[in-house]
Formats: C-alpha cells, structure tokens, sequence
C-alpha cells in the first residue's frame, strides 16, 4: 500500500495554504447552528466563502442549503421560530453584531430567489426601487444611469431598453429572473446569494444566466444554492456539500466532481443515494 | 459501491465493464496465436490472426459509442466519470495491443521460413508469456477495481524491457556473424519490440486502473530504458 501513497495531489495542494485563503475570504462562518424550534436543521457548520469566486452549496433537499444560505444576510430572522448561533462575519465584522442594521446588510448581500418575483410595477420601478429607499441617489439622472448600468451588468439591457415603462411581470420568465438579478446589482452589493435561480428557467434562459453569473464573478462574490450537479459544475469554482444539515465536503468544483474525498459526496454526485 | 438510483445506468455501466472485458480476451488469444504462427511458421495461423484483429477494432467503436452515450445521457461524475474515461483509454491501448500482434503475424508471413535459432524463440515465447500475464493481470485489476495490484502490475513491466534487451544483442551478435541472417534477424526483432509495446501498453492500463480508482496519478518514477540504453525521463 505504501506505493500507492505516491499520488502526484497532496493533502497541501487539497486545501491551499492557509494565508492565501484567509486573504481572499469574503464571508467566513465559524461554528453555526440553525434551529427550527427543536429541529436541529444546520449542524456546526463552518466554511470560509472566497471574494470573487462563485461557490455552489449542493446536496440533497431538505439538508439546509437555503437555511444556510439566508443566515448570510440573516433572512433567517424573519422566520419567528428560527433561531442561529455562531459566528458569521464579512469582511471580518460579525453580521449578527446588534450594531448591524439587517436592512443594511441585505443590499450589501443582494439575494435572488427560485422564482423570479419582480413587483407588479415597470421594469424601471423594479430596479430603481432599491437605490431609492437606500437613499443612494439624489436626482433623477443618476437613477437612470444606475437602472441602465444595472441593466446592463444583468445583460437584459438591450431587450428591454425601449420598454422600461411596462410592467416586469410581462417578461419572460428568464427574463424576470435577470431582472431580478439587475434589481439586486442597483444597490451596489458586495455579495449576491441565489437560491435555485434557474429552477423555473428553460435551458436557453438558464444558459443565459449561468453566462450572467460568470461575468458578476469578476465584481461580485456569488453563493448558488443548485439542485443541478451540473450547473454546480458549470458556473462556480467552489463547492460544498451538504447533507443532513452537515457541512461534508468543499473544495474546488473540479475536486468536487471528479474525485470528493468523502463516501456520502461521492454516493450523491454520482446518484447512488436512495 | 453501492447502485444508482436510476438502476439502467448501472447497467449501461457494467455492459462498458463487460465489452472491455471481451476486448481483453480477444487481445490476449490474438497475441498468444500471432506469437505462436512466428515460433511454428504457421502462415494460415498467422493470416487468420490478421483477420480476426478486425474485430478489436469493431469493438473500440462500440465502446467509445456506448461512453459518449452514457455521458450525454447521464452525465456523469465521480468515479463513475473516471470509469468511463478509463474504459476508453483501456479500450485504445487494447486496440493497440491487437496491432502489435498484426504486425507479428504479418512479419510471419513475411519471413516465411524456419527460424534460424531455437534460443531465440524461446526468448521471444518468454517475453510473450509475462506481456499476456501483464495484460491478463492488469484486466483483472480492472474488473476488481484494484488500485494496489495496478500499481504493482506496473513495477513488472521492467522484466519485459530486460528481456526484449537481451534479445535485442543477441539479434545483433546472428546479425554481425553472417549477414545471410540479416533479414530474418531485423524481422524477429520488430517483432519482439512489438510484444515489449504490448507490456507498455499493459502498462498504460494499470496507470488508467489507477486513476479510475482512486482519482490520483500515478507518479512518473519509473526509469525507462530501452536498447539504446539511454534513459528517456520525459516518455509517457
Ligand atoms: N421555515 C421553516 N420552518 C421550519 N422548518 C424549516 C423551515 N425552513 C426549512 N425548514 C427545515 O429545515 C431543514 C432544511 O431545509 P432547507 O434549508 O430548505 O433545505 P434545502 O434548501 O437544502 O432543501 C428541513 O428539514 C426543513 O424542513
Ligand atoms: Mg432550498
């Protein structure tokens, strides 16, 4: 067995060393629980999420992505019987700090959800509205350039452009999806966390958005919550696995898919869970 | 490993196992009789050796027909992905083994008389024998899934390069002593480097075995040297 051992991938190479990850960690979770009441639904999770990079939380359903997911932008808080403990910081300061102002932090952390959900207003309206009442613009002018520049960043600018006074919720649906992804760009934040964001999309709209996601990686720092291995696969760079509410396995998606380390990772990637 | 909840992609899968098993037996038997046409000169052995390579080729097609089925259908991951990617590498380098034995068989026909030393045969008999135990061995491992017997089959394939070594001076020697023996002596010893592929290409298999086991390579530690006796560090 002692030959074998030879392998060309070290333990090292698995988990780059430590300075240069902590250098590019954008949001790091120490230790967090999430209850529901009695369930114990995210276990002593801990995980250090990179600036720039788009990492994807895969696993069966119901094993906590989405819980976890919104304890970035503690979501979580508006769900009464849900209660988190742990650290989770970003840029190094504690987002639970009683000093942090949730509303603050969500269009610092943008989210975008499994069903696109413009607001029953133009498409003009559904982007501007976040800047507005975050108070980030004065005139008229610069909301526009912020709408147009939203649009853009969320490529649906030039099938909207001459169309901005109809209502959001007459565009397709891939449509609305970047719409609402250009929604949560207005605000200039520094993570967007998505949940299933192409679940309800065709496979030309999901390929747009993927495309999308690729391009917000050079600006943003990007969590997918994905049912589908192979869009995990496609688009992010980081995954991590989770079942039954643990945190099994991360490392970089190319490790992830072609060679995890743990036996429940590799039972669920390659469809062997029952 | 336990089974796929989608229980066809099981089979898709074991079906590969079982056409690269298929594969293996015929490039051993089609080895074995060309080997076999060169030590008794048995010229109707050695063209029905060359007919039924054909056979190998068929077989690679269908293979790698099946893998791109299964990966377009499935998509799969994992080790089932490095399985895939292994059956097809194996399926390339068994292919090439029933090459090697070809050209055997065809330089049969084209000595087509006695040989000229009974040493000589036996060397090359030799030689066959550890390639086919290579090739039989590195299969198994295969089937097994087993990384440690890969890793050991490929420590064996130096005995074949001594061997084809030896044999390679004594071609020489027949050769300076009376060049009448030229001919027959330059066709046996293609012949022989033929059979050391073979081992090469046992070789690239127990590598493939390994990295569908367990998702690493193996380390290029092993010196390669040929007739020439120069080290090649760089060769794959
Ligand atoms: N609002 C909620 N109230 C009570 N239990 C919840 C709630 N949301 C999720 N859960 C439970 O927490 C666990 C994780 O759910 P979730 O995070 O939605 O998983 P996933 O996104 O991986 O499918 C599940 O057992 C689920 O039933
Ligand atoms: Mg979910």
């Amino acid at each position: 067995m002692s030959e074998v051992s030879g392998a060309i991938r070290t333990a090292d190479e698995f988990e780059p060393n430590k300075a240069t990850a902590m250098e590019n960690t954008k949001i790091s979770a120490d230790k967090v629980q999430v209850y529901y009441g009695d369930t114990h639904a995210i276990k002593d999770v801990s995980i250090n999420i990179r600036a720039q990079t788009v990492t994807a939380f895969i696993g069966p359903s119901g094993c906590g992505k989405s819980t976890f997911l919104r304890c970035l932008n503690r979501m979580n808080d508006t769900i009464d019987i849900c209660r988190v403990e742990g650290r989770i910081a970003i840029d190094d300061e504690d987002i639970y700090d009683p000093k942090v102002d949730p509303v603050q932090l969500r269009a610092k952390v943008g989210m975008v959800f499994q069903k696109p959900n413009p607001f029953p207003k133009s498409i003009y309206d559904n982007v501007s509205y976040g800047p507005r009442i975050h108070g980030l613009v004065r005139r008229k002018s610069e909301l526009d350039d912020i709408v147009a520049s939203s649009l853009q960043k969320a490529g649906l600018w030039e099938e909207v452009k001459d169309r901005l006074d109809s209502p959001g919720t007459g565009l397709s649906g891939g449509q609305q999806q970047r719409l609402c992804i250009a929604r949560a760009i207005a605000v200039s934040p520094e993570v967007i966390l998505m949940d299933e964001p192409c679940s309800a999309l065709d496979p030309i709209a999901t390929a747009k958005v993927e495309e999308l996601i690729d391009e917000l990686r050079e600006n943003y720092t990007i969590v997918i919550v994905t049912h589908s291995m192979q869009q995990a696969a496609r688009v992010s760079q980081r995954t991590a696995f989770f079942h039954l509410g643990n945190l099994v396995e991360v490392g970089d998606t190319q490790d992830i898919f072609t060679n995890p380390r743990d036996k429940r990772t590799q039972d669920y990637i390659t469809g062997r869970f029952g | 490993m336990s089974e796929h909840t989608v229980s066809a992609y099981d089979q898709e899968l074991t079906e590969i196992a079982g056409k690269i098993a298929e594969m293996g037996g015929l490039a051993e038997s089609i080895v074995s009789n060309a080997v076999s046409a060169l030590i008794t000169q048995d010229l109707v052995l050695a063209q029905s050796t060359i007919d039924r390579d054909q056979r190998l080729d068929d077989l690679l097609h269908e293979i790698e027909m099946r893998n791109v089925q299964v990966i377009a259908r499935r998509q799969p991951m994992g080790q089932d992905l490095r399985e895939i990617m292994a059956a097809t590498r194996i399926a390339n380098d068994l292919e090439r083994v029933g090459d090697m034995a070809k050209n055997v068989a065809k330089r049969v026909i084209a000595i087509d008389s006695d040989l000229k030393s009974k040493k000589l045969a036996i060397g090359v008999e030799h030689m066959t024998e550890l390639a086919l135990n290579q090739l039989k061995a590195v299969l198994d491992a295969f089937t097994r899934k087993d990384a440690e017997a890969a890793v050991r089959i490929r420590g064996q394939d130096a005995e074949i390069d001594a061997i084809y070594t030896s044999l390679f001076r004594e071609l020489l020697t027949y050769m300076m002593e009376d060049p009448r023996n030229i001919t027959q002596c330059a066709h046996l010893l293609f012949c022989a480097k033929n059979i050391e592929r073979i081992g090469d290409h046992a070789t690239n298999i127990a590598e493939n075995v390994f990295y569908m086991v367990k998702g690493d390579h193996l380390l290029d530690d092993r010196p390669r040297m040929d007739e020439t006796g120069v080290e090649d560090k760089e060769s794959v």
